[in-house]
């Protein structure tokens, strides 16, 4: 009987939004509670370990995907407004910008050429298939930047998603080792590599670890390897023939 | 009710960078485009109004957390993952590694040539 009521709530709940939608924010809270035990370190971002914990939960639960993002699809549409909403910072540092308009440029201009023709070479050569490869090209960049791009390039953005989360956490634990391999110093130059190559990982690590110089130059790199990108992207993927 | 100006400036943005996208069937998603359109009258505009500016910071200090439903859709792509594990492997580590170099490399360049140019001149 009492067996009988619990399946009978189970069965409400697993099709409400109301059960992912919660699910998906305890994770996060308990994601960010384990990151601090463990001193805030790259390795196990809050987000990677929110995505774990609800990729074991479906897995438990025998929940098909599309069932929990109805649940999610609420904070998924916020994506949007928040990408428009990176205007505002790029706004604040207007300035700067133009105090260091030509390093910027280039700077960009070269990075994101380099983050793409990479990504897209090194997946080609050792033989990725083609979807992959269109998934893993902007894996620099934002997610809701890299996933609108993958979606318009028919790439598979919710693997492009993952895979930028990915490349986060990987240019927080390289990057400040090749800052001191390559002795840079300057927090405007590392700031801004940090944004380019690891989007908003790199910023937020800029801004827990190098100041609050290089993590505004990193969110600055953020926006604007976003935007360049997503012109950029799709004729240099042309160039190989995808 | 600020709040829900702010949440309408951006969706506007968005809607108008969407309609854009579509119409002239640009390669550039629409919220890209909505972002362009918002700087561009932020600039013009000479100010961020404060609804648009508590909205839009609150949206980005969580930023994170909207990842994680897209993200979760890995579990989808356990088969594609498995097979080409060490391809996606290798290429996010040396890609990722490569691009940090040559930014870095490249804008303390640029940086030292400007700031010499400006002793120059001074």
């Amino acid at each position: 009987m009492n067996d009988l009521r619990l399946e009978q709530i189970w069965v409400y709940l697993s099709a409400s939004p109301l059960l992912h939608l919660s699910a998906t924010l305890l994770a996060f809270i308990v994601a960010t509670v384990i990151n601090r035990w463990a001193g805030g370190t790259p390795l196990l971002h809050p987000v990677i370990v929110t995505i774990a914990l609800l990729i074991g939960f479906l897995l438990l639960t025998g929940t098909d995907y599309p069932t929990y993002f109805q649940g999610a699809q609420f904070l998924h549409f916020l994506l949007g407004p928040a990408t428009v909403a990176l205007a505002i910072p790029l706004y604040d540092h207007r300035e700067r910008v133009r105090r260091m308009l030509w390093p910027i440029v280039i700077g960009t201009l070269s990075g994101v050429a380099t983050a793409v023709v990479s990504a897209v070479g090194i997946a080609t050569a050792l033989g990725a298939n083609t979807e992959t490869v269109l998934s893993l090209a902007p894996k620099s960049v934002t997610s809701p930047i890299a996933m609108g791009i993958a979606e318009k390039l028919g790439g598979i953005p919710s693997l492009t998603a993952g895979l930028v989360l990915i490349t986060g956490v990987v240019g927080c634990i390289v990057g400040p080792w090749i800052f001191r391999m390559t002795r840079i110093t300057d927090p405007t130059v590392q700031g801004y590599s940090m944004g380019l190559a690891a989007h908003g990982f790199g910023t937020a690590y800029c801004f827990a670890s190098i100041g609050a110089v290089a993590g505004a130059f990193s969110g600055l790199a953020m926006g604007l390897s976003g935007l360049t990108t997503a012109f950029l992207l799709p004729p240099i993927v042309h160039l190989f023939g995808l | 009710m600020s709040l829900i100006i702010g949440m309408c400036i951006l969706l506007g943005c968005q809607f108008l960078g969407e309609v854009i996208s579509r119409a002239l069937s640009l390669p550039v998603p629409g919220p890209v485009l909505g972002m362009l359109i918002l700087l561009i009258g932020l600039l013009i505009r000479g100010s961020v109004p404060t609804s648009l500016r508590t909205m839009g910071e609150g949206l980005l200090k969580y930023l994170t957390l909207l990842f994680v439903p897209a993200g979760v859709g890995l579990i989808q792509h356990f088969g594609l993952i498995r097979q080409e594990i060490g391809i996606l492997t290798a290429t996010l580590l040396v890609s990722t590694s490569v691009t940090i170099l040559v930014t870095s490399q490249i804008l303390q360049r640029a940086a030292q040539r400007g700031r010499a140019a400006k002793e120059r001149e001074a």
